[in-house]
């Protein structure tokens, strides 16, 4: 993060928004070009889940590509004109450090708290942890469980950096995308079976683009649904609280694979999966970005079809 | 529970699907030949009375090893009632067995039979998702012994993947089979858990994979491990 802040710093600046339960800080980097004015932005997380390193691997892919390409990308370079990107490369510092530690701690998942009330466990699924339906499906209340919710919404305070941080901007946001692995799956909101986000259908529409985007790299298949229809059911996930706050494009990514390396992705496998995941986010990205910086255009359009067929219309009766 | 004609890319009809593939490693896997689900084509799921409930699938397997697809069309029950009761699957499938992997499980086989060398490793893929290439077919064995425990675990409620071969020893060979003992993590997608087990299994050429012992492992030091589980 330093060396793309270093090498960039016209466009990149980062900021420390909270600590984790081991007092690290949790950083994300704001990437843009400067302007006057308030700006709309992009949210993009990595590594809640500590395991899933293809994770926090796209959102270095992914900085760097926007740094390496907005100079000579037309569009790439609109966006970052209009939008600021906010990202966090990884989230769950804690477990994620711990992850790296040996062999034997290799698939945790978790944060780092310790458990509660007799409980000898460590660690909460920030992932459950959000106030969205908090703990009411796919949850678990035992604290040695890996869907162990917490004690209450928020009781982690790598949640309540994200949830504190979304709650100043949401209404400059314009997506939300948080990454994880592995199924190959986009998942759209929500994570409860009977409650449907007001714009499912554009959220399957715009997830769909994406997959397609996806497939055109290197044939990967990605399925699209909400959470409970292609997966499972849960509750408590940042997706669900970045929707319910307003923010209209919220998607999970399940990078690869399909469970024949699961978790333990070969070295070879992280470039092509960062190339994929990199056309899906841009599809979801500028379908944002052209949505609120094109509907001038789209209303124009409206209004001049409406007025040539008025004057037909007209003209028509007068024959 | 859904019930008539299944949503191919919908959960229910995925993880049957998912069991179909541990049913058919069971039955055609070896240290050459692992098996995973391509696509699922369609499927319907029916409460049949007093047993359980019945799932037809369309699918396309993949072997691995030789990139060989195959269709298949699959019929499992997920036995209802008291008590953990394993999936019956059948399935045919064309193509699949189309990969002629007979020199390499010879070749192999000779290797390793003399108990003069016996093989071992652990953590297998590493945590890099890296493993030596001699190693990768006790990878690909040690995937298709855990298919008899993911088969056997599964139910309407779960979606199996082996997550690595914490390590495997070779012991000697008996009655013709090459012997080993596994310790392998198998990644439960819905709980999220990594579920420990040791496997006692043996593989020939002529008899393919059998695997003889079973034992859960304690999720926690101060847990108690249950009993020793014999097939």
């Amino acid at each position: 993060m330093e060396q793309m802040k270093r090498e960039n710093p016209d466009v990149v600046s980062s900021m420390v928004y909270g600590q984790t339960y081991e007092r690290r800080n949790i950083t994300l980097l704001k990437i843009g070009l400067s302007s006057t004015g308030r700006k709309k932005a992009i949210w993009m997380d990595c590594g809640i889940h500590a395991r899933e390193w293809i994770a926090p691997a796209f959102c270095q892919y992914f900085v760097r590509e926007i740094l390496r390409t907005y100079k000579t990308d037309t569009k790439v370079n609109e966006m970052m004109k209009n939008l600021d990107f906010y990202i966090t490369p990884v989230l769950n510092v804690d477990g994620y450090i711990y992850s790296w530690h040996n062999e034997s701690t290799r698939l945790w998942r978790k944060s780092r708290s310790p458990g509660t009330g007799g409980c000898t466990c460590y660690g909460t699924d920030l992932n459950r942890n959000f106030y969205a339906n908090w703990g009411m499906v796919g949850v678990s209340t035992d604290c040695c469980s890996q869907t162990y919710c917490g004690t209450k919404a928020l009781s982690e305070s790598e949640a309540w950096a994200v949830t504190d941080m979304l709650g100043k901007m949401r209404e400059d946001i314009l997506a939300f995308l948080t990454i994880h692995s592995y199924g190959q799956l986009i998942l759209v909101p929500y994570g409860h079976p009977n409650i449907s986000a007001p714009n499912y259908d554009e959220l399957m529409e715009v997830g769909l683009g994406a997959a397609t985007a996806i497939k055109a790299v290197h044939g990967m298949d990605y399925t699209v649904g909400t959470s409970p229809d292609v997966l499972y059911a849960n509750s408590g996930s940042s997706r669900d609280f970045a929707r319910l706050i307003g923010i209209p494009l919220s998607f999970t990514f399940e990078l690869r694979d399909k469970g024949k390396h699961g978790f333990e992705l070969p070295e070879d496998q992280i470039q092509p999966t960062c190339e994929e995941a990199y056309a899906g986010a841009h599809h979801i990205i500028t379908y944002a970005h052209d949505k609120v910086f094109y509907s001038y255009a789209v209303t124009v359009t409206a209004t001049l079809w409406t007025t040539l067929l008025a004057a037909w219309v007209s003209s028509a009766i007068l024959l | 529970m859904t019930t008539g004609v299944l949503n191919p890319s919908h959960y229910p009809a995925r993880r049957a699907a998912t069991v179909v593939q541990h049913y058919l490693n069971t039955r055609y896997g070896s240290p050459y030949r692992w098996i995973f689900l391509s696509t699922v084509h369609s499927g319907s799921a029916e409460d049949v009375a007093e047993m359980g409930r019945k799932y037809q699938l369309e699918l396309t397997m993949q072997e691995m090893i030789s990139n060989v697809s195959g269709r298949c069309s699959a019929e499992l029950l997920f036995p209802g009632g008291e008590g953990q009761s394993a999936p019956q699957v059948q399935a045919s499938c064309e193509g699949l067995h189309q990969s002629n992997t007979t020199a390499q499980e010879e070749a192999f086989y000779q290797q390793h039979r003399a108990s003069n060398n016996l093989a071992s490793g652990n953590d297998i893929p590493d945590s890099y998702g890296h493993m030596e290439p001699s190693v990768k077919p006790f990878w690909q064995l040690g995937g298709v012994a855990s298919s008899f425990i993911m088969l056997r675990e599964s139910n309407e409620s779960t979606l199996y993947n082996m997550a690595q071969v914490a390590n495997f020893t070779q012991l000697e060979t008996e009655k013709d089979q090459l012997r080993f003992n596994y310790h392998v993590l198998l990644h439960e997608m819905i709980s999220q858990e990594i579920i420990h087990w040791k496997l006692l299994v043996t593989w020939s050429p002529a008899q393919g994979v059998q695997v003889l012992q079973t034992e859960l492992q304690p999720k926690c030091r101060h847990c108690e491990a249950p009993p020793n589980t014999t097939n």
